[in-house]
């Protein structure tokens, strides 16, 4: 019966049935449709010559001019090759960081040792970024203790936080300092599904630890590695805005900017709002593309995928 | 449970302690570094290098930065951003997660996906700005919290926390006569406060530590700037100068760098102090989002 009813009057039962449900979802719904599809709107404004003056009805329709000057600009190269690095660096270091060290942890015998050591290492997660930033800065400053340090050995001081070599390693060290020890929970959390009789089966069988780990206790991390995995290709596009923005300087501009600090400097203090959205768009789609094809994938190789 | 103990085996257990409390220090120590320079002179900051306790302990840094108005009202505005922000997060994320946890509501699934869909693609740091300043925020305290009040993550978790809760509870209520908002106020929220509380600290310490929507919405309005973005512009900016203090100019200043120590501390003892309160429900909070389905 209610099959061939017409959608409006099903649709009016409903609404009729569960109002309350509805009207709960009127808050969370507007603030969606405001803030996260309004925007998503508003980039039309990359085919535009957007002038603030004139708004958006009345400014001028362009094409895809933005994105061609981009593509050919000078500046296309830099962002991208230093966005890709962070990415690459942070996919090849921090990433497995949290995973060598949960299966450290999981090795521990003494439960009071081991719950030690995480509360200590789980601190920094809470910690924003701007003190990491600050903290970073007092200890690499030209008088700080690292710089002390060397000198002991005479060598420095070193400008570590104006230097083009010394960006990257300071972001992959920041990340992992502030990223592995918390990152280490999901792995745990696996870990602890992990049936003890096969531990045991193991040592029946003379298994030493080393071959146990490998044969049980890694497999067990498998599928939780490659959704995380799924996640970080997804976002290569996506460096840590908070986290560039307080380490990059004039000194290190030419391996510090990526796409998210020139879009803030042209865009939002520069007033490009066209061409920095045209940008944006660009990033948001090669993040959407990689992060299906990264599901596609580990769906294609047996791997429970994202979706 | 009985283990293999080789001679290969002892020595990884030796390794594996002495890596971890390497580890441990090494996350530690640059926090201690930091509280013991905010209470020493500049003399010993350059002559001793590394140092985790003082020799002659002085305090006037923190006189200093207390002399300032910028630095409490800061924390004010820091404090009002995480209490509002936090309450508005979740009104908005409870109310919405509720019916979203609702496998039989008409459109539900829609909804489900269009929530889904931002966490794959978005409009961009332009367009949201765009927005914001259409909207009349641009410059205000709401631009603090509005723009980012709901974690799309916090939601999804928190909707599949309402999911476990038994179906049967529901009910036996509506066969009593429970209506819908009954059910929601007397029999979900109050078996919810677990979860609730655990994503109330999730966001408190998300809005504390925030600092781009300051950067982005309020760079006209230095009046509301949280005391991340002051921190910022004293430590890595102004270098370890506050504009405002007034200080007696007989009397020495002190050293920059004790300054900025002082005033990294100042910032980070509020997360230090509610760390322990977290710490007992954020492994929680992790397991629950761990579950995939």
């Amino acid at each position: 019966m209610s099959k061939t009813q017409p959608l409006s009057a099903r649709f009016a039962r409903a609404i009729r049935r569960y109002w309350v449900l509805y009207l709960l979802c009127v808050p969370g719904a507007l603030f969606f449709i405001l803030f996260r599809y309004g925007p998503m709107w508003g980039i039309l404004v990359a085919f535009q010559d957007y002038n603030i003056w004139r708004g958006f009805w009345d400014s001028d329709w362009v094409g895809f001019a933005h994105f061609t000057r981009f593509f050919n600009g000078p500046n296309f190269r830099v962002l991208m090759t230093n966005t890709l690095m962070l990415s690459l660096l942070n996919i090849v270091f921090a990433f497995p960081a949290p995973i060598i060290l949960a299966l450290f942890l999981n090795e521990l015998r003494l439960a009071w040792f081991k719950r030690t050591i995480q509360t200590l290492i789980y601190v920094p997660h809470f910690i924003s970024w701007v003190i990491i930033g600050s903290m970073t800065f007092m200890l690499l400053s030209h008088g700080g203790p690292i710089n002390a340090f060397l000198g002991n050995f005479g060598v420095g001081p070193f400008p570590f936080l104006t230097s083009v070599g010394a960006f990257r390693p300071i972001m992959v060290v920041q990340g992992i300092w502030r990223g592995a020890g918390f990152g280490t929970i999901i792995f745990l959390a696996a870990l602890s599904s992990v049936d003890m009789e096969q531990y045991e089966a193991a040592i029946v069988d003379g298994a030493s630890r080393w071959r146990q780990c490998w044969h049980i206790t890694l497999p067990a991390l498998r599928s939780v590695v490659v959704l995380l995995l799924i996640l970080q290709m997804g976002s290569v596009l996506d460096t840590n805005f908070d986290q560039v923005v307080l380490l990059s300087n004039a000194g290190n501009r030419s391996v510090s900017d990526v796409i998210e600090t020139f879009v803030f400097r042209e865009g939002i203090i520069g007033g490009n709002f066209s061409f920095t959205t045209a940008i944006g768009v660009f990033q948001s789609i090669i993040g959407l593309i990689l992060v299906v094809a990264a599901d596609r994938t580990a769906k294609a190789v047996g791997q429970s995928g994202l979706f | 449970m009985k283990r293999n103990d080789t001679i290969y085996s002892r020595i990884f257990d030796v390794f594996n302690v002495l890596f971890l409390i390497f580890f441990a220090a090494v996350t530690t120590l640059p926090f201690i570094y930091i509280i013991a320079g905010s209470f020493a002179s500049q003399a010993e900051i350059t002559a001793r290098g590394f140092f985790l306790i003082p020799r002659e302990p002085r305090t006037e840094a923190y006189l200093y930065i207390l002399e300032s108005r910028l630095l409490p009202r800061a924390m004010w505005i820091s404090i009002l951003m995480t209490g509002v922000g936090t309450a508005v997060s979740m009104f908005l994320t409870v109310t919405f997660a509720y019916p979203l946890s609702k496998k039989y509501l008409p459109g539900r699934n829609v909804m489900l996906a269009l929530v889904v869909f931002t966490m794959l693609f978005s409009g961009g740091m332009i367009p949201t700005f765009l927005t914001v300043r259409a909207l009349g925020l641009l410059n205000s305290f709401w631009a603090l919290i509005i723009p980012q009040a709901i974690s799309v993550w916090n939601l999804i978790v928190l909707m599949k926390f309402f999911q476990s809760i038994p179906e049967e509870l529901e009910e036996s209520a509506r066969i009593d006569g429970a209506t819908d908002w009954r059910v929601f106020l007397q029999i979900i929220l109050p078996l919810s406060t677990a979860g609730i509380a655990t994503f109330s600290l999730f966001y408190a310490v998300g809005y504390w530590n925030s600092f781009r929507p300051a950067l982005l919405y309020l760079g006209g309005a230095p009046d509301l700037w949280p005391l991340q973005l002051v921190l910022r512009n004293i430590v890595l900016m102004a270098g370890g100068v506050i504009q405002d203090v007034v200080w007696d100019p007989d009397a020495l200043q002190p050293p920059p760098d004790s300054i900025r120590n002082a005033v990294i501390v100042f910032a980070t003892v509020p997360i230090l102090l509610v760390y322990p309160f977290i710490q007992k429900h954020f492994t929680k909070g992790v397991m629950i989002g761990a579950i995939k389905g």
